[in-house]
């Protein structure tokens, strides 16, 4: 089964391509400390706007204030990973929890719990995200659980329907008629189960949640300066934009190179672990 | 039909007394309340606080305030501005025909290139085209709209000059409408982008999934050709999950707009969002939260009774 799942996997080049990406990401973020060449915080104003390579020692140049590009964008990838992994989990959680409970109990709950998944899908996320952040002082905790609690409708979706596919499965019926509990059967019998769907579901919502805490940062809602996130950096950029272009590229090209990597590895990963998921049946 | 038209407008019901509670929890969740414009005036009192907080109803039980405010709402009392007291609705109602160009111009671009993409990728799947569309799709997806909008920003309008790189009109040019539709491209075409990939997606798994069905086989075997195939075959059948993507995808598309409308100065009701954002204009932000919901609400009624009208099943069921 090992081999089988691996085999699929590497047949997709982009998948392997997203899988590459996000483990050198996920290595520079953790290790920014020991990889930056200066502080990402220091000021120079001796050396501002230094251009990419132009500079030893200043790799991708520098900012407005003279800050090394290289450092922040090293440290803001690990400020916008974190919000975008513990964004995942709030998301993965409580749609998890929310689907094992209207796809298990059914009746009632099922339809009150469905009811408030499709009133919260009523609402553009941006507009919930920016009313929410510029309500409660920003910290990177509160933009994560933001960004995770506007966005686990569809996990919800996803994990109701296999729920309510498995329930009716015979190790279920063997559980119940043993007298596991309704809590017992949902977490220890459904919830293994449908590791491999919300695995999926999960990578995917990493890389949506990357993306969502680079619209609320760039509008200046999300991670708030000095700290940089690759959201922020843009939004200085911005000022500088018709003669010092790089400092505008550099951190939108870490966006989309990361959310395209999660994209591609969430994508690889369904058609490796379940075929039965793939878009194309 | 008509009975199906009245169930489906019944299960609309719920979901605007969800969004009502929603948007009116959301209010009362603002720092300082519905009164904190008037904590922010050092002119006003303690004691006129306390008027007012009488004479909006706000000393009254919570149920009391969410009835009056709905009943507000559904008669179009959608409150009034803290800066210049203009009313909430009469705010937004202006700035919707700017976003509704936007949006309008940008959904069709994408739809026709995005379903045409689609339905060459079903036909011909796996086939180097097929990779090339799926793979650009998921390339287009993780695009940030408002970095790939500075990006045009700088390559049409600083390097090469050919657009302006913001606003609906030059100054005095107000009437011309060749003006407007040079303002419109970029914005139209950032903000059709990720809608195109989005689209291409769906109608490739839309047109692969009624491709395989019996009566794509029968007509083939009775001889018809591909482009008969299609159109009169495959393209009824593939429709229906498109139609329903146009409700899903509503949301998605303001919130696109929201991003464009900001980079580009655009001045439709995301930008109003924003602006209002800045300005701590609560009545404002939360008239466009329900607006947007409400729009929504009302987009998915109409796109599902347009499915009932092309499948008799749907309506019998």
């Amino acid at each position: 089964m090992r081999v089988g799942v691996w085999g699929r996997f590497r047949r997709h080049p982009l998948a392997v391509f997203g899988f590459v990406t996000v483990a050198v990401l996920c290595l520079a973020a953790l290790f920014s400390p020991f990889i930056a060449p200066h502080d990402p915080l220091l000021l120079d104003t001796s050396r501002r706007f230094v251009a990419p390579f132009a500079r030893a020692g200043f790799v991708l140049g520098t900012d407005e204030l003279g800050r090394d590009t290289l450092s922040r964008l090293l440290y803001g990838g690990r400020i916008s990973l974190t919000v975008g992994l513990v964004a995942m989990v709030t998301t993965v959680v409580t749609g998890a929890v929310i689907g094992l409970l209207a796809g298990y109990l059914g009746g009632l709950i099922d339809t009150l719990l469905m009811r408030f998944v499709d009133t919260m899908l009523c609402f553009p996320q941006i507009f919930l995200l920016l009313v929410i952040a510029a309500f409660v002082p920003p910290s990177l905790i509160s933009i994560a659980l933001i960004i995770g609690l506007t966005s686990w409708m569809e996990v919800s979706r996803i994990v109701r329907a296999e729920i309510l596919h498995l329930k009716e499965q015979d190790f279920v019926q063997a559980a119940r008629a043993l007298g596991a509990s309704g809590g017992r059967i949902m977490f220890q019998e459904l919830l293994p189960n449908i590791a491999a769907p919300l695995l999926v579901a999960a990578t995917l919502r990493v890389a949506s949640a990357v993306l969502a805490e680079s619209y609320i940062s760039y509008l200046g809602y999300g991670v708030q300066p000095p700290l940089a996130s690759w959201g922020n950096m843009l939004t200085n950029a911005q000022g500088y934009f018709d003669t010092v272009p790089w400092l505008a590229i550099l951190p939108g090209a870490m966006i989309t190179l990361t959310v395209m990597g999660f994209n591609f590895l969430g994508d690889g990963l369904r058609d490796a672990l379940d075929p039965r998921l793939r878009m194309d049946k | 039909m008509l009975s199906y038209v009245g169930r489906r407008v019944l299960q609309s019901v719920p979901l605007l007394i969800g969004v009502s509670i929603i948007g009116f929890a959301l209010m009362h969740l603002a720092p300082g309340g519905p009164l904190a414009v008037y904590t922010l005036n050092p002119t006003i009192t303690n004691q006129d606080i306390e008027r007012i907080r009488i004479v909006l109803g706000l000393d009254q039980p919570v149920h009391i305030q969410y009835f009056k405010w709905a009943s507000g709402m559904a008669t179009g009392n959608w409150g009034y501005t803290f800066f210049g007291g203009r009313p909430v609705l009469g705010v937004i109602l202006e700035r919707m025909p700017a976003t509704f160009l936007l949006m309008g111009s940008a959904l069709s671009l994408a739809i026709l290139i995005g379903c045409t993409i689609g339905v060459l990728g079903a036909v011909r799947r796996y086939s180097v085209f097929d990779m090339m569309a799926t793979s650009g799709a998921m390339v287009a997806l993780s695009f940030p709209t408002f970095w790939f909008g500075l990006m045009a920003i700088y390559l049409f309008a600083i390097k090469l000059g050919w657009l302006p790189s913001g606003g609906m009109y030059e100054l005095g040019e107000e009437d011309n409408l060749l003006d407007l539709v040079r303002h419109l491209i970029l914005p139209c075409l950032v903000l059709a982008l990720v809608i195109t990939a989005v689209w291409s997606r769906y109608t490739r798994s839309a047109f692969l999934e009624v491709m395989h069905q019996d009566y794509m086989r029968t007509a083939k075997a009775k001889g018809l050709r591909a482009p008969a195939r299609l159109l009169r075959h495959a393209l009824p059948n593939a429709l229906k999950p498109l139609i329903a993507l146009l409700g899903i995808e509503l949301p998605a598309l303001f919130s696109g707009a929201l991003v464009t409308e900001t980079i580009f100065g655009w001045p439709g009701m995301g930008r109003l969002f924003v602006d209002a954002l800045n300005m701590k204009e609560y009545p404002v932000l939360m008239g466009m939260i329900m607006f947007t919901a409400l729009f929504v609400i009302v987009g998915n009624l109409v796109a599902d009774i347009l499915i009932a009208l092309l499948d008799p099943r749907v309506r019998l069921s």
